[in-house]
């Protein structure tokens, strides 16, 4: 008896090695559309190369980076991660992820598949460590019941006229109470984006140096005159204010805000909504400039992938970087496609459109440290709208502490 | 059997059940205080591989940085505020309570339910009476008063107090039990013999009543102190996006700590600011101890 166990399990030992498969894991945050599809994805991956068995798994999103630095340090994290591109400087930096094969992943190979602007997001120092399945961009939303009332289809294109009907769709209580905002003014959403990477050029000015090491902002262009401009359109205009209704999504979903501007991943949440209307169209430009703010998760390759695991998870990243897994990726999630070319076929889409047209011009900012860079944007708006502090301190000061944050880092 | 060893026997068994609780609390509790108190000499950075010993320099940047400082100082202000207001409301609530008998256990109850409710749901049913119009109940009240609206949360002078009554809110059905507990010990006698000395009804609460909750209020006193100083859920529900503020007005220092270590992962630097706040709990703590037992 004991010898017929122990000789099953040498039979099933030698077996398992004969056949052993490849085992990587793959890690993301939990939302479960992207769950769902990665697992889809998965299938059809371990179909085609029976060999690789892919792992998934998914965590909340709050204590994703805890996760990560908890496993990856003792080696038992997962070899192909997903990402926010701004953390990307902060985990390369602590060596937990590897840069890609150059044989295939080069300058041309994001050149000819991607959008402009994540060849050079996804470098470090001149080497590549992740990419991207889908992008993201900002439009303004409309809420066409709302509109209708000026006899309006559409916003338009011009920042000012846009501000011009918003002023006319606010509402007001009879002691001036702001009931509905024409426009929502919420920097903790998306605005602090729109402010650094679209406003400041449409005032003629540049955020950052090229190489990502100076903030400019506050001395190209209008300078401070961005943030007085935003500003004003709180307190002078009334059109809307931080965290009216708790948040911009909210208002705008309560239909208790004409406009907002928002970003791609929001189409989902508000396609949910039978309460309302909406229509999207790019961001308005301004002195004949357009802009836009990009960003992305990507997928990059972890320190721990080694030997067969690397090959395995070069594999598995092109694979859920390909063109296929990108359409799919779209009818899911509704994030749009990294590709271009797979991109062309929904431009005339009236809500994937005016994003897919926005990433033509975007910008991905560089993020040493995305909490305190966004923090600091929220403040200088706060201590102007708040503190009646100068636009000119503000800015200043929102400058001052950026170049520092970017200082500790280049200079680590 | 001798009597001595069945007491030995007793004092072994009491020891034995102890073992267990004092393993987790050295496991759990003091290693970890341990593991801290070297680590905020540290420049260990969760994402990072190597460690180094730094000296004082977390304590330098500490205190030169500018959002620990305030928020050092809003992590007093929560104290000074909030403990005075939250023991001199149950006393009077409880003395109060400890009057009527009829419907007394209604009462308590009703002050009981926000101690026993989760806070994060106090802190967002609280965020939604603070909002400003047309949402908000505070305001909506005010507009039906015909006053004016206030920014409540909004404001970076008012926001602090939002919070600090919230929190008394919550706080007020523990401190008010206890109380109540602490008067229902007081004899009986002692408040006959002063009505029949001709003592007041005031006289009676202010001369006898209160003085002999002392130990009471002072174990409140401490134990709210303790709470106001280690103040979190509440401001990070109550502000936008978690963040303290607006322009950090209500951050805690627990908040800060918080976002140095998990935001941050600047775990040596989280460590150091969390030893200045175990030294403030613990100099608070040893000042009223003394303070308050001298006066009795």
């Amino acid at each position: 008896m004991k010898r017929a166990i122990l000789f099953a399990v040498l039979f099933i030992f030698m077996f398992s090695f004969a056949f052993s498969k490849t085992t990587i894991t793959y890690w993301q945050y939990f939302y479960k559309t992207k769950q769902d599809t990665i697992n889809q994805l998965i299938k059809e991956f371990e179909k085609e190369n029976p060999d690789i068995e892919v792992k998934h798994v998914t965590f909340p999103y709050e204590n994703y980076n805890q996760k990560v630095a908890a496993s990856l340090p003792a080696g038992v994290g997962p070899d192909v991660i997903n990402l926010f591109y701004g953390w990307l400087p902060m985990y390369i930096e602590s060596g937990y992820l590897m840069e890609l094969p150059k044989d295939t992943f080069n300058k041309d190979y994001f050149d000819n598949n991607f959008y402009p602007f994540v060849e050079k997001s996804v470098q470090y120092e001149g080497k590549y460590y992740a990419v991207p399945t889908a992008v993201r961009s900002l439009a303004l939303f409309y809420n066409k019941k709302i509109l209708k009332e000026i006899g309006l289809e559409q916003p338009p294109k011009n920042l000012n006229e846009v501000i011009e009907v918003a002023k006319k769709l606010s509402k007001y209580d009879k002691r001036g109470n702001l009931i509905r905002a024409g426009f929502t003014m919420q920097p903790s959403g998306q605005h602090h984006h729109w402010l650094r990477e679209v406003l400041v050029r449409q005032f003629g000015g540049v955020p950052y140096t090229s190489d990502n090491k100076t903030v400019l902002y506050d001395k190209t262009g209008a300078k401070s005159e961005v943030l007085q401009w935003y500003v004003d359109r709180i307190v002078k205009d009334n059109v809307g204010f931080p965290n009216f209704l708790n948040d911009d999504v909210t208002a705008f979903q309560s239909n208790m805000a004409a406009m907002t501007i928002d970003g791609s991943f929001r189409l989902g949440t508000l396609d949910a909504n039978r309460n309302l209307d909406y229509g999207v169209v790019e961001l308005p430009e301004y002195n004949g400039i357009k802009s836009n703010f990009a960003s992305f998760w990507a997928h990059g390759i972890t320190t721990n992938a080694k030997g067969e695991k690397l090959d395995a998870s070069v594999k598995f990243l092109e694979f859920i970087t390909s063109p296929k897994a990108m359409e799919l990726w779209l009818k899911n999630t509704g994030e749009l496609p990294a590709n271009p070319e797979v991109a062309l076929k929904y431009y005339d889409d009236p809500k994937y459109g005016p994003f897919l047209k926005g990433l033509e011009y975007a910008h991905a900012t560089f993020f040493a440290d995305e909490k305190a860079q966004r923090e600091l944007m929220m403040n200088a708006i706060d201590e102007v709208y708040l503190k009646d502090v100068s636009a000119e301190d503000a800015w200043k000061k929102a400058a001052d502490t950026e170049q520092k944050i970017l200082d500790e880092f280049w200079n680590k | 059997m001798k009597k001595g060893s069945l007491e030995r026997k007793y004092t072994i068994t009491a020891y034995t059940f102890l073992f267990v609780p004092i393993i987790f609390f050295l496991v759990v509790r003091f290693l970890p205080m341990i593991f801290s108190l070297a680590m905020s000499f540290t420049d260990w950075n969760l994402l990072s591989k190597d460690i180094n010993f730094i000296g004082f320099e977390n304590f330098a940047k500490i205190f030169s940085d500018e959002v620990f400082l305030k928020s050092l100082w809003n992590t007093i202000k929560y104290v000074i505020f909030g403990v005075p207001l939250v023991i001199f409301l149950s006393l009077i609530i409880a003395v109060m309570l400890n009057r009527i008998r009829k419907f007394q256990w209604l009462f308590r109850l009703l002050y009981v339910m926000p101690y026993i409710t989760p806070l994060v749901a106090v802190s967002w049913v609280w965020r939604w009476f603070y909002q400003p119009p047309p949402m908000g109940v505070f305001n909506s009240i005010l507009l039906n008063l015909n006053l004016s609206t206030q920014q409540f949360l909004g404001s970076t002078e008012q926001a602090l107090f939002c919070i600090v009554i919230t929190t008394v809110w919550v706080q007020l059905g523990y401190c008010i039990v206890i109380f109540l507990a602490g008067l229902q010990t007081i004899p009986l006698e002692y408040i006959e013999a002063a009505r029949i000395d001709g003592a007041s009804r005031r006289q009676i609460t202010w001369k006898i009543v209160v003085p002999l909750l002392k130990p009471i209020t002072l174990f409140l006193v401490v134990m709210q102190s303790i709470s106001f100083l280690r103040i979190f859920t509440q401001v990070y529900n109550m502000s936008v996006q978690g963040s303290g503020g607006p322009l950090n007005s209500t951050k805690p220092l627990v908040l800060y700590i918080y976002e140095k270590a998990f935001v941050n992962f600047d775990m040596g630097l989280a460590s150091s600011a969390s030893l200045i706040l175990f030294a403030l709990i613990m100099f608070i703590t040893f000042i009223q101890m003394k303070f308050l037992n001298e006066k009795s």
